[in-house]
């Protein structure tokens, strides 16, 4: 593998019928990713379950409950690699009851792979998927037309599911859209070109993922630095040494830059970017480095370091698109603790604006009840200021939890309007 | 790195998620430790907790828990990596938890001190007011470990619930629990064996003598050459034989097994295994009790 090769996140959304598990075995499977033993132990529960020859769908079997169950119930991370690049897949269960483990895996992924059965074409699911990728603001989408192979390989059929596709997205905020007709079963387009057909000109979808640009996919222009802990070394050799430890969250930090820290609002100048014993002269995301600045000012973890020309926005009152997760619903007049980047506040909801419905998408005002996988537009007012972008322009800066304090479970997920 | 190619290859964005979950934990957490085995994976661990901190010591101590049935290259090296970062090291013994009573050896044939660690390790955490165990634990090992988090929940049991895990978004990590529950934290969670190895080879990280190859004296079982030692009982028909091996993964000396192999550098090993067409745990037999022999044992609190 070579030193420059990078590494791509995709999510798959889709149910046991489209063909997402065997999607994946193939993917797995042609690009010879499945080791012996494991190749071995498929082939006995196929012949266990009385499946005629290897069924590929069984790589991605889980837990005892899903086994027994036949579904996917949570978000399975799987790895493979190829000589162009790593790939993380964050398989989803596609179903509705299901809407959090989708925008769990959403949350961190490139690309969002979307199945079609050619034989049905656009229906409901495919709509809330696209949906999905776009409230999560995915950077690139591929739409697979799958069974091609039970349609006899027909390009209008392929083109007809397209413009079905490209009508529903059209209100949606989807950049960068892409379809491949395939057949996963037989293995069409997924690794190796097909040969059914030979109308289709574009990528397999292997291909696909390796060459398709992703360095633009990370916000490269507001620097902004959630400081995460402070290194006070107490050895002799550095006695005077403060480091602000952090991730890069956006943009890009170089020695001499001048800086705001947020919320203070104090001003210095970089001193020096370390990584390990490493001096940089610059940092960008997503690097874990740590930040000496020219002047002592108070810094703890919750501030951020932003450059002083370009700030997030610092307020008590944000809006966002809420997704719940959990069992519970939300609870009126209850304070949650909210994390948004290093920092922890508390939040109450002040108001549902308008609910999603999630089969039609359409907007429903007055119904101010939050159920598990309910979206929603809220306003949020938070007893400390926090230092925020929108999602749009910044998944890390632009991103909430709330945490049920009665609990300490993770309730909702919410992207900053 | 030109100014116009602003990103990362795939190591260094590996590298630098782990070192922001161990940041993460130290700043969430109030007593954190690493779980120390001395295998590759803990090794990694603590080399990237090295980096998180520098120029400070890694805030935290190292823990193993001791099977009693060791390599005694681990606990060689174990100790000396103590001594070169400076930092504590607490032990768990298996052996202390059988003499206490808390736990029973195993019987029969294929007995092994492996579940038996999740008792010790969990009692160690307890006596130690531990409140995240670090571990080097990987998504890829095993489809148990594919539904981890970076940051798991422990009941005060020490058992995990895979049904009723919290969800974990972008980057935000829920580290809250209530008195007496712990966390468990994995920050190599994406990384895959060739990952780990191409990382060592990179970061020259010393590791143990064990996963070069070496000759040594095994016995062929459950398709591995199990090293022979004062702990393995030998069946009529096992032979003892000599073979030049090398191990892919470290754990009790009872039942890790060895491949023949003649990868005696970082670069050798590497590229076997880029070549290699079985699972790092297929030489492992406390994996292949049962299908979901790992998901029983991680239910109850093991590593």
């Amino acid at each position: 593998m070579l030193d420059n090769n990078q590494l791509l996140r995709f999510t798959t959304a889709g149910s046991v019928d489209d063909g997402k598990s065997t999607l994946i075995g193939r993917l797995l499977y042609d690009s010879k990713s499945i080791f012996e033993d494991q190749l071995k132990a498929i082939e006995n529960t196929s012949k266990k379950r009385g499946h005629e020859g290897v069924d590929l769908a069984l790589f991605t079997d889980g837990l005892k409950d899903e086994r027994e169950q036949g579904i996917t119930i949570d978000v399975a991370y799987r790895y493979f690699t190829t000589p162009k690049r790593k790939f993380i897949i964050a398989d989803t269960p596609g179903h509705i009851q299901y809407t959090r483990n989708m925008v769990t895996g959403a949350s961190t992924a490139n690309v969002a792979t979307i199945l079609i059965d050619a034989r049905h074409g656009v229906i409901e699911q495919t709509k809330r998927h696209a949906f999905i990728a776009s409230l999560l603001n995915i950077p690139h989408v591929i739409v697979c037309v799958n069974k091609m192979d039970l349609v006899d390989y027909s390009e209008e059929v392929f083109n007809d599911i397209v413009s079905q596709f490209e009508h529903i997205s059209s209100k949606m905020l989807i950049k960068d859209v892409r379809f491949i007709p395939m057949s996963a079963l037989i293995g069409d387009n997924v690794v190796n070109r097909s040969e059914n057909m030979t109308w289709y000109q574009g990528s397999p979808m292997l291909n696909m993922l390796e060459t398709m640009h992703i360095s633009s996919d990370v916000n490269k222009v507001d620097a902004r630095f959630p400081v995460q802990t402070v290194l006070r070394p107490q050895n002799d050799s550095h006695r005077d040494y403060r480091g602000y430890a952090g991730r890069v969250a956006s943009g890009v930090l170089r020695v001499g830059d001048e800086i705001t820290v947020m919320p203070s609002g104090f001003t210095s100048v970089i001193k020096a970017i370390n990584l390990n014993d490493q001096e940089l002269k610059e940092a960008f995301a997503p690097q874990s480095v740590s930040i000496q600045l020219e002047d002592d000012i108070d810094i703890g973890r919750g501030d951020m370091i932003v450059r002083s020309n370009n700030k997030p926005e610092a307020t008590q009152d944000i809006e966002v698109m809420l997704c719940w997760l959990n069992n519970t619903g939300a609870k009126p007049r209850t304070k949650y603790t909210i994390k948004h980047t290093s920092n922890d506040q508390k939040a109450m909801i002040k108001d549902v604006v308008y609910k999603i419905d999630i089969e039609s998408l359409n907007r429903v005002e007055g119904d101010d009840s939050l159920n598990m996988n309910d979206i929603a537009k809220v306003k949020l007012r938070t007893t400390k200021p926090l230092m925020v972008d929108s999602y749009r322009e910044n998944r890390f800066t632009g991103s909430i939890i709330l945490v049920d304090d009665a609990t300490n479970e993770t309730v909702a997920a919410g992207m900053i309007v | 790195m030109s100014s116009n190619k602003y990103y990362l290859n795939y190591l260094d964005e590996l590298e630098s998620e782990a070192i922001y979950v161990l940041r993460e934990v130290w700043a969430q957490f109030q007593n954190p430790v690493i779980l120390f085995s001395g295998g590759k994976d803990s090794i990694v661990i603590t080399h990237l907790a090295k980096k998180a901190f520098y120029p400070s010591k890694i805030p935290f101590p190292l823990m193993h828990v001791d099977t009693g049935h060791n390599f005694p290259e681990t606990i060689q090296f174990r100790d000396d990596i103590i001594k070169e970062l400076g930092v504590n090291l607490i032990v768990g013994s298996v052996q202390e938890s059988i003499d206490d009573g808390r736990v029973a050896e195993e019987k029969g044939k294929n007995a092994t001190r492996n579940a038996l660690q999740i008792t010790t390790l969990l009692d160690a955490i307890e006596a130690n007011k531990v409140d995240c165990a670090i571990g080097g634990g990987r998504r890829d090992e095993e489809k148990a470990r594919a539904k981890e988090r970076f940051f798991s929940h422990r009941d005060d049991f020490g058992q995990w619930d895979p049904k009723n895990q919290r969800p974990e978004l972008w980057n935000i990590f829920n580290g809250k629990y209530f008195e007496g529950e712990h966390f468990r934290a994995f920050p190599i969670s994406n990384w895959t064996e060739m990952d780990v190895w191409n990382y060592i080879k990179r970061e020259n990280i010393a590791i143990p003598s064990l996963y070069f190859a070496h000759e040594r004296e095994v016995v062929w079982r459950q398709d591995a050459w199990i090293p022979n030692s004062e702990f393995l009982v030998l069946e009529d028909h096992e032979e003892v034989v000599t073979k030049k091996i090398r191990f892919r993964t470290l754990g009790d000396i009872t039942i890790t097994g060895g491949i023949e192999s003649e990868a005696d550098t970082l670069a050798k090993i590497a590229d076997e295994v880029a070549g290699m067409r079985q699972t790092e745990r297929g030489n492992r037999s406390d994996d292949k009790r049962s299908e979901s022999a790992m998901e029983d044992r991680k239910r109850q609190g093991y590593f």
